[in-house]
């Protein structure tokens, strides 16, 4: 009797080991999905930008000032693309970090804890808000008003000024949230030592707080310009499809993510050279973006190490 | 003298601290206010377009005419595809990270991968389910499967990463007192740790597909229809959604077509809204618990 219970609880853990071990590599494999999801989109740029670098040497495409793919003389010069996007994405980022650093020194130093419970989901409505109806809001209710500030005939429907000033809107919350855990890892001991001797708070915010938050609060610039530089729907609606390298915001302008999304969308054959303009423009956004998260998350990771 | 001039510096410091004290308060005031003026120019322009006809109509050449049918079917395929391509998936990656694996270079190489990707544009997304999926797989027919599959690479990092914070919620005593009791590994996760992080994970979700629910940009690639007349039958379906049918109407010069734009942003609004307070209300109840 004491054999067969022995015999039957061996029996039991040898298929419950089994069992662990096929779960165990079920689970393993599932991770590994995300490690090939890097690799195909790291191949994938690759190889379908091949076609367009056979044909156009790098450096064509990466100093060359006129980008007129689909027309006839073609021309292959990435910088008014960059340009553009840059343009947007500044204006976008100046916009979010003045509103979401002063909104940051409110949240973590002035705001009693009750009042930062409301606020702080109000803000964070704002990164949550899809894209089109940020572009909608750019171009039917911000372009107006531009029309109106700047004059009629110097502001053209879709300009660089409007979407990026919406645009900043939208990563204004990123902003603010990260800098204000910058400023909350700040040690209270700092902040006591210059009440102590007298300081106000608005001293303590600016020479104590801030430069101490400082590595945060440029990780969280960083961090979000190269979110503005992604974003795709409200340049597309609102900045317009003009290649065009300019430093006046309210110009026509056309970002890299719009054109990607352009000609996806449209009839480009396959596998032509104009086809591979496409991934080769994504293939630039994506090393841009990622050197820009990389260096992001690094300044992170420093400050954080400092107070612990 | 220096009396004075003591008093006189302690006023304009505290002048200058009211001043910023407004000045940041401004900030936050500016945000709140742009987001409230956004909703209201909304609700102007298109509640006088909402009605039911609008809900139950195809979109049309003529603006009074077009209503969201198809795109509104379109968003509860892509999203309920999504969902059951990334559960799965998402929840296993996290239970692997989090229990089973052991903590080394394989690990971080996987979660610093996890994290890069929440941080790539959706485009690149976007041209990777056009290359991958669309051309290669399904042989150029922009169908339905192709939309959801690039929406589920989209949304895995942060469905990953929620899930992974839902089971490090769950206090260790547990884990010990199953452990404790001679139960395997998987038999823990199965038992103490899946019915503890499940409501977690569960608000994480419905957060990161409300995310898919509003991505235009992939969508715009992979579908690239901009009149859709039908509703989907089948997986294998074309298709458009929400956001992509706003974005079509945005881009049409007629100003009556601007305001039915807005009347499809109040739908997707309110979807979003819908879908978010579920979210909130599971992890709510979810705290409560786990603070007894």
């Amino acid at each position: 009797m004491n054999k067969e219970i022995q015999k039957i609880a061996a029996q039991n853990k040898k298929r419950q080991h089994l069992e662990e071990k096929i779960v165990a590599n079920i689970l393993k494999l599932t991770a590994i999905i995300s490690v090939t999801t890097t690799l195909g989109i790291i191949i994938v740029l690759f190889s379908q930008s091949l076609i367009f670098f056979e044909n156009i040497s790098p450096w064509e495409f990466l100093t060359g000032t006129k980008w007129t793919p689909l027309f006839r003389p073609a021309h292959f010069g990435v910088l008014p693309l960059i340009g553009g996007t840059f343009l947007v994405a500044f204006i976008a980022a100046v916009v979010a970090l003045t509103l979401g650093i002063g909104a940051a020194i409110f949240l973590s130093e002035y705001a009693p804890e009750r009042l930062r419970k409301i606020l702080k989901p109000i803000l964070e409505v704002l990164a949550g808000i899809p894209t089109v109806v940020y572009g909608y809001f750019a171009l039917t209710f911000i372009t107006p008003i531009l029309k109106v500030v700047f004059g009629q005939d110097n502001v053209i429907i879709f300009n660089a000024l409007s979407a990026g000033l919406v645009m900043g809107l939208m990563i204004m919350p990123m902003v603010s949230t990260l800098s204000e855990d910058a400023m909350v890892a700040v040690p209270k001991s700092l902040r006591d030592g210059a009440y102590a001797l007298g300081a106000t708070k608005f001293e303590v915010s600016t020479k104590i707080v801030f430069p101490a938050a400082l590595s945060g609060i440029v990780a969280s610039f960083v961090l979000a310009l190269s979110r503005a530089i992604g974003e795709t729907m409200i340049v597309k609606i609102a900045a317009g499809s003009t290649p065009n390298l300019t430093l006046n915001p309210l110009e026509s302008i056309q970002a890299m993510t719009g054109y990607i999304v352009a000609v996806s969308q449209g009839e480009t054959p396959h596998g032509s050279v104009e086809y591979g303009t496409i991934f080769a423009v994504g293939l630039l956004l994506f090393v841009l973006t990622f050197i820009m998260n990389i260096i992001g998350r690094v300044i992170i990771s420093k400050f954080r190490q400092v107070y612990e | 003298m220096l009396t004075t001039k003591k008093t006189n510096s302690k006023k304009t410091r505290q002048i200058k601290e009211t001043f910023f004290l407004y000045l940041f308060l401004s900030s936050v005031v500016i945000g709140i206010l742009a987001l409230a003026v956004l909703l209201i120019d909304v609700l102007i322009d298109g509640l006088p377009y909402l009605n039911w006809d609008f809900l139950t109509k195809y979109a049309s050449r003529k603006p009074l005419n077009s209503g969201i049918l198809a795109p509104l079917a379109g968003t509860v395929w892509v999203v309920l595809l999504t969902a059951i391509f990334t559960v799965p998936v998402g929840i296993a990656t996290a239970i692997y990270l989090e229990e089973f694996a052991k903590k080394g270079r394989f690990i971080r190489l996987i979660e610093l991968n996890i994290s890069n990707l929440a941080g790539v544009p959706s485009v690149i997304y976007g041209l990777l389910g056009l290359a991958v999926f669309v051309q290669f797989l399904f042989d150029g027919s922009r169908n339905l499967i192709s939309g959801a599959l690039t929406l589920t690479l989209l949304i895995l990092p942060i469905v990953i990463i929620a899930s992974q914070e839902a089971i490090k919620a769950v206090p260790s005593s547990f884990k010990d007192a199953g452990y404790a009791m001679g139960a395997t590994r998987w038999q823990v996760v199965k038992k103490v740790v899946l019915p503890q992080a499940i409501p977690g994970m569960m608000s994480g979700i419905i957060l990161a597909l409300s995310r898919a629910i509003g991505e235009a940009a992939p969508i715009l690639m992979i579908s690239s229809l901009v009149w859709v007349t039908f509703v989907p039958t089948t997986p294998n379906s074309k298709f458009t959604v929400l956001p992509l049918q706003i974005y079509t109407w945005v881009s049409q010069p007629q100003e009556d077509f601007r305001s039915i734009a807005a009347a499809g942003i109040i739908v997707l609004l309110v979807i979003l809204l819908i879908m978010n307070s579920i979210a909130v209300k599971i992890r709510n109840k979810y705290q409560q618990r786990s603070e007894q």
